[in-house]
């Protein structure tokens, strides 16, 4: 049995050592302070020198801590997942290259250094994706994934360029230091907050470039659970926060920052109320959770956001990894409607399940309500209206939710296959981020009794009117296409490019450019046929030539002697 | 007295040189041809080089121009035109041969300084070709002998 | 003026005459025999001007090449029963 799992158990060896490595950090940290690591110079050419180093401060360690347990938990989970793919070791190799990367955009101490964290989670995200590549609307959705994230990251590479014509240097303690000498509403620090901001759009789903997420579920649902739920989206949250320093003194950008993750909350809410495949609803989800984020950062509360971060890792990695397990049971459906009355057959995916769901919709004493709480909070201070939109997003929350749940456990079973519950490696990390996803939130600040009774309430409400409409009847009310920004992007940038695309080719390659080449040939070739007629194979011809040459030779060395 | 002599030797030769490509009969042109080669000679007698002027018509009027005659009453010369056909032929001629002559002459009507030999005569012009151009000399036989090889070979009749 | 110049002017004649010669007839020995006179004209001009060495080697040269020359031409006229230089196209192309 070794044997057949020797990648899966190398690989979470490594990632086990790995989060040791940060518990030790994160203690280090805590005690003595923050820590600085240098390691060696990377390049310096006219005048700009970046050196690559680490930085391990409560920041850094938080999402290194982070980042490693639960990517050691996914691996876990990965061995029973992928353990008849023949392709196993390969995931696993992508996967621990994927933590790499990773890790080097958290502990990075200059903007450069993350930046290549930053590309190489892309391109592990891309690798990932389209990991079953016989599949080519897989590979497509990989493609995607890695195009939307470019130009993100073109925005991102702008705002490096003016942050190093502004400060002379990209490493985060220069330029922090730099910065308090700077003028607030300064343009140059609006371009570079609004130019990295460009970059989170892409890494982070935010609108507009938010529509690669959903497509992302092509991957393997291990996959997702990481890279689309706890990891890699979060790079865009941690890199605001890391740069706090700069938007506190760019405003108008922070609130464009928050008015864009609400929009993207709400959007995100309501396009996974309508949809009928189960990792579809958790990606939107992802978006929607990932939009409350970008506003509490936007609404200047670092904190919140963080705290949120942690713990939307934690359950969502629970509810993609509970659904990996349903999928598996299930033989590879995805469609809730083909599901139903799986409490029976799946107890403990159901329970575990089932806390994710509460811990999502924020219900008390999960962890959810804590660290949504907290941003609620800080929402309301920046701004009434973001305020009552986002408990509006919550509401949604809680019924899209409370649906999946009913859709998936609840009722009469819809299909024929028997569902069985998966295997102990599968349902072990299920339950330790079940625990996880459950009492994270006892590192809460501030706690409003009001708030606790109106949730609890309210939530009993909403499950209690969405039950008879899908447990009990499965209501059919499927959208998969519902507002889709894909057919936006499809018809306002996909066809125009292509149909310029077309004419470029057809008016300047085939006419101008095509004549222009095969004229020069035929100008060589003719040049050519011209001088062969010279050959006449006439005695007389050739030797009044050699006189002729002769001649034009002394009368030129006469004129021009060398 | 010696200009004289020039003068009749420059006409003949140039007259005959005339003749060698005007005439029409093959045989006139090898006859005139030897008159040139005869004056020439006569040039080099006027320069003080009497072993040259001897070696000149010895090898020139004595055996290529035999070979000449001989080679020509070999064939039927008959049928075969003489002179170019087209008549602009002659006007390219022309202009290719005063393109040669301007040519030519641009390169070498230059000052010379006065006569460097002294000694012509046939002491020295022996002491020097096996001295200082002995080896030409050498590589002059290899020369000739290639030379009777391939006229051997192209004269055979299969 | 000095007496190379004479010798020079004539070599420069007889040259021009082998040259037209050359470019004017037909037949093939009569080519030949002009390069004989173009010949000739070299050797007056060395002679008046340098060394008469070179004489005899320019003279062993023309023999040579004379000989090898008519060996040529007999092959010629053997195959195309005309010493007409007009007629040999086989170098066309």
């Amino acid at each position: 049995m070794i044997k057949k799992h020797w990648a899966g158990i190398v690989a979470s060896l490594v990632v086990f050592l790995l989060f040791l490595t940060s518990l030790a950090a994160f203690n280090r940290v805590h005690t003595t302070g923050a820590f600085e690591v240098p390691l060696l110079n990377w390049f310096a050419v006219s005048g700009m020198s970046v050196t690559w180093g680490l930085l391990f401060d409560s920041l850094s360690t938080l999402m290194f801590t982070m980042i490693t347990g639960v990517a050691f938990l996914i691996h876990v989970y990965s061995i029973g997942y992928m353990a008849d793919d023949d392709n196993r070791a390969r995931f696993f190799w992508y996967l621990n290259l994927f933590v790499f990367f990773m890790v080097i955009l958290v502990l990075s101490d200059n903007f450069l250094g993350m930046f290549v964290g930053w590309e190489g989670v892309g391109l592990c995200s891309y690798l990932l994706i389209g990991f079953w590549s016989n599949n080519r609307s897989y590979l497509t959705a990989a493609k995607k994934a890695f195009v939307m994230n470019r130009i993100g990251d073109l925005g991102f590479i702008l705002g490096l360029l003016v942050m190093f014509l502004t400060f002379g240097s990209v490493q985060f303690s220069e330029v922090f230091s730099l910065v308090q000498q700077v003028p607030a509403n300064d343009i140059a620090l609006i371009l570079i907050t609004f130019l990295l901001f460009v970059g989170v759009t892409g890494k982070s789903a935010q609108l507009p470039l938010f529509t690669w997420l959903p497509d992302a579920m092509a991957g393997p649902t291990p996959v997702s659970a990481l890279i689309h739920a706890a990891t890699m989206v979060t790079a865009g949250i941690y890199m605001i926060a890391r740069s706090s320093a700069l938007y506190e003194l760019a405003p108008q950008v922070l609130t464009i920052v928050m008015w864009v993750g609400v929009a993207t909350a709400v959007v995100g809410a309501v396009i996974a109320l309508r949809q009928s495949d189960i990792k579809k609803v958790l990606a939107y989800s992802t978006v929607s959770q990932l939009g409350f984020m970008v506003a509490s950062l936007g609404a200047g509360a670092t904190f919140p956001a963080l705290f949120h971060m942690v713990t939307h890792a934690f359950f969502k990695a629970l509810l993609f990894l509970g659904a990996g397990s349903v999928i598996h049971g299930m033989g590879g459906e995805q469609d809730m409607y083909k599901m139903g009355g799986l409490k029976r057959d799946m107890p403990l995916t159901f329970s575990v399940f089932l806390v994710g769901a509460l811990a999502l919709s924020g219900c008390p004493p999960f962890s959810g309500f804590f660290s949504k709480d907290a941003i609620l909070l800080a929402v309301h201070h920046a701004s009434p209206i973001a305020f009552y939109t986002l408990i509006g997003v919550s509401i949604l929350t809680a019924i899209y939710v409370a649906r999946m749940v009913f859709l998936v456990f609840f009722g009469s079973q819809r299909s024929d296959t028997h569902a069985h519950e998966s295997p102990a490696v599968m349902t072990v990390p299920l339950v330790v981020l079940a625990v996880l996803a459950a009492g994270a939130g006892f590192y809460h600040p501030e706690l409003e009794l009001i708030m606790l009774g109106g949730t609890v309430i309210l939530l009993a409400l909403i499950w209690g009117l969405t039950y008879p409409r899908y447990a009990v009847k499965a209501v059919d009310d499927r959208c998969d296409q519902f507002l889709s920004f894909d057919l936006v992007y499809h018809a306002l940038i996909v066809t125009p490019i292509l149909a310029s695309g077309r004419l470029i080719h057809s008016f300047f390659d085939r006419d101008i450019i095509d004549n222009t080449a095969g004229g020069f040939g035929e100008l060589i070739s003719g040049l050519g046929q011209s001088l062969r007629s010279l050959h006449s194979g006439s005695i007389g011809f050739y030797l009044w030539m050699i006189t002729a040459y002769v001649a034009v030779f002394l009368i030129g060395f006469s004129i021009w002697p060398f | 007295m010696s200009i004289t002599f020039f003068w009749i030797f420059s006409v003949i030769a140039v007259i005959s040189a005339l003749s060698v490509i005007l005439t029409r009969n093959p045989i006139y042109s090898v006859l005139s041809l030897i008159v040139c080669f005869f004056c020439i000679a006569g040039h080099y007698l006027l320069m003080g080089a009497p072993f040259l002027s001897a070696v000149h018509i010895i090898v020139y009027a004595g055996a290529i121009m035999v070979l000449f005659l001989f080679v020509i009453m070999l064939m039927n010369l008959k049928d075969v035109p003489e002179f170019v056909s087209q008549w602009w032929h002659y006007i390219l001629a022309g202009v290719a041969v005063s393109a040669l002559v301007f040519g030519v002459s641009c390169q070498l009507f230059q000052s010379y300084g006065p006569r460097v030999i002294g000694d012509m005569s046939l002491k020295a012009l022996s002491h020097a070709l096996f001295t200082t151009y002995a080896v030409p000399f050498e590589l002059s036989a290899i020369l000739f002998l290639s030379a009777v090889i391939g006229v051997v070979y192209l004269g055979k009749t299969e | 003026m000095n007496p190379e110049f004479h010798y020079l002017i004539l070599g420069c004649i007889l040259f021009s005459i082998g040259v037209l010669g050359v470019l004017i007839r037909r037949n093939v020995i009569i080519v030949l025999m002009c390069v004989e006179l173009m010949l000739n004209a070299v050797n007056l001009i060395l002679v008046s001007v340098c060394e008469p060495i070179f004489v005899f080697f320019i003279m062993m040269v023309a023999a040579v090449e004379v000989s090898v020359g008519l060996a040529l031409i007999a092959r010629i006229y053997r195959k195309f029963g005309t010493t007409d230089i007009s007629t040999f196209g086989q170098l066309k192309g």
